[in-house]
């Protein structure tokens, strides 16, 4: 097996074999390829960059350049996937509730990771440096980032309960995605990546 | 002409001809009794026949593809940029066949070539082939050669609507369908282009019903506007812009109608040069071949229901600032795939050439392509 980055090799654990599965934001294509060869998912990954829709391609999976901002409605009926998985990209796209909403429209289940805008340094550095934080999860300035939506652990279960959205699995992780037990006892304060799995309510 | 042939070329190449004896019937209720495809070649075919790929060309295309004719050829084929040694379609890899399509004329049965059954020219009596009529000529063509299955059939424009209608009619017989700035049928905007076109044609005073060559004469000034016509809208605003601005061929202008702008000069040059090498009846019936392409018709409009049984995996590209040929256009095809769980990858590539693109070396384009097709070897290998 090729070495597969932590979160993608946590979330493909979640995902049921012989699935159908939508990968937002798929990036070069590595889950859907180790999906499909592991655990004989079938799916399509969605992605922007010219250079990861070459990426996709050469290895066989199926992408189709679009931007996740124009919505899912162009390509995909309601329930079409098993689960639709958005990985480090939430934070990213224009209107995040209605990305979620979408995701439950077009499959059964949604997973999706994003860096914890709670974590401890975060708040250090806005509490008393007085800046807006920047970590391993978050490297980018304020001023010239794709992460427009960051938000914490707290915000996204509330949006959750806001939208009727059930949460089955939770995980937190550092950036080298290893989890402890620190993590699991306040996972808004010491995880800097977190992993949510959900249904419709 | 080529002072020597680049290496990656597939070299000097020659036309190869079949007359076929078995009656084709056609869409229109007419069938031909007999009648000859011209074609080439590229590559070899390997031990187990499956790395042949069809090329079906646009509308005025032909089946010279790539390489060269002779050390006096000015240009190469016209799809050379992706077709040769270690490009796109790898002619080390693939066995490439490229056909002039009925109707043509260059070669294959058409309105400039006679009709056996009364030893004149078939002219405006020849019948309208339609986009189906193809597909089921190119399979017998395949039939010919040995091919029962293509590794691939790739097309652009109304190339690309003869690769769909080869997945919908014959899915067993390809493994690929590669569908290039196409569309599932043309919008209403793009057929009234087409009957411009047609009426420049048709209005000419030397068309004479279709029958020019009894007289000696070709209609040179309605192919000329009909190709200006579509040079016009194969092309975007900026591609224009960045081409020709408002650049003037004299510096100044001058208070006449002669030409001025470069782009009125590129337009004429472009007409000019059409007279020469096509025939006005072919163009006419490439505009109806166009014109009536819809799958999805007999399905009542359903192109999910119509592409339901294909069963080749499809790569579908498209280019921004396409706007006869949109990229909607092609997402339209892309949805009615996923609507079946058909393996699809689409490219909506950033482009400022508009339809002509797809002629084009674009780095995406070509990177999208030549990935593709290079797993599409791997397969067939």
């Amino acid at each position: 097996m090729r070495e597969l980055r932590p979160d993608l090799a946590i979330i493909s654990e979640w995902i049921e074999p012989g699935s159908r599965v939508l990968d937002l934001g798929c990036g070069d294509g590595k889950l859907l390829d180790h999906l499909s060869r592991e655990r004989d998912v079938d799916g399509y990954g969605l992605e922007i960059d010219p250079d990861n829709i070459v990426s996709c391609i050469q290895r066989g999976v199926s992408v189709i350049q679009s931007d996740l901002d124009a919505g899912l409605s162009d390509y995909f009926d309601d329930n079409s996937f098993d689960y639709v998985v958005m990985t480090q990209t939430i934070q990213a796209v224009h209107y995040p509730s209605r990305m979620l909403s979408e995701m439950l429209r077009v499959g059964r289940e949604g997973i999706v990771t994003f860096p914890n805008f709670g974590h401890w340094s975060s708040r250090l550095q806005l509490a008393l440096g007085g800046h807006m934080p920047q970590s391993r999860a978050l490297p980018n300035e304020w001023y010239d980032t794709p992460n427009i939506h960051l938000c914490t652990l707290k915000d996204f279960e509330a949006l959750c309960h806001r939208l009727e959205i059930d949460i089955l699995q939770r995980n937190v992780v550092d950036t080298a995605h290893r989890s402890n037990i620190g993590m699991k006892l306040l996972p808004n304060l010491l995880g800097e990546i977190a992993l949510y799995r959900f249904r419709r309510g | 002409m080529p002072e020597s042939i680049p290496a990656d070329s597939v070299g000097l190449v020659t036309t190869h001809r079949h007359h076929f004896d078995l009656p084709l019937t056609l869409d229109c209720g007419r069938a031909l009794a007999q009648y000859d495809l011209v074609f080439e070649t590229y590559g070899e075919l390997n031990a187990g026949r499956s790395n042949a790929i069809l090329i079906c060309h646009a509308l005025s295309g032909d089946h010279h593809a790539a390489g060269f004719h002779s050390m006096d050829d000015r240009k190469p084929g016209w799809w050379d940029s992706a077709i040769g040694p270690g490009k796109p379609i790898d002619t080390n890899r693939f066995f490439v066949v490229s056909l002039n399509n009925l109707g043509g004329c260059k070669g294959s049965s058409g309105p400039n070539t006679v009709n056996p059954e009364t030893g004149k020219l078939w002219g405006p009596d020849f019948p309208i082939v339609t986009v189906r009529d193809w597909v089921n000529s190119q399979a017998r063509l395949a039939d010919t050669l040995g091919i029962r299955q293509w590794a691939a059939v790739i097309g652009g424009s109304l190339g690309g609507m003869q690769v769909m209608q080869w997945a919908i009619d014959y899915p067993e017989r390809l493994r690929h369908a590669v569908v290039i700035a196409a569309a599932p049928n043309l919008t209403a905007q793009n057929i009234a282009f087409n009957e411009v076109v047609r009426q420049a044609l048709r209005s000419d005073p030397d068309f004479h019903d279709g029958r020019y060559a009894d007289f000696g004469v070709v209609p040179a000034q309605g192919l000329k506007i009909a190709r200006m016509l579509g040079h016009i809208t194969y092309l975007s605003d900026d591609a224009m812009r960045k081409k020709f601005g408002r650049e003037l061929r004299e510096g100044k202008i001058s208070f006449g109608f002669d030409v001025e702008f470069q782009v009125e000069s590129y337009l004429r040059y472009q007409g000019e040069s059409f007279v020469e090498r096509f025939d006005a009846n072919t163009y006419l019936l490439m505009t109806k071949a166009l014109d009536y392409f819809d799958p999805a018709a007999e399905c009542d409009g359903d192109l999910s229901a119509a592409l339901a049984g294909v069963q080749a995996k499809f790569l579908v590209v498209s280019f921004t600032s396409d706007w006869r040929f949109s990229p909607e256009r092609s997402r339209e095809i892309v949805k009615a795939l996923l609507d079946g769980d058909k393996t699809v990858s689409y490219a909506e590539v950033e482009a400022h050439h508009g339809h002509d693109a797809f002629l084009i070396p674009i780095p995406h384009y070509f990177d999208v392509f030549r990935s593709y097709m290079e797993n599409v070897a791997c397969e067939v290998g």
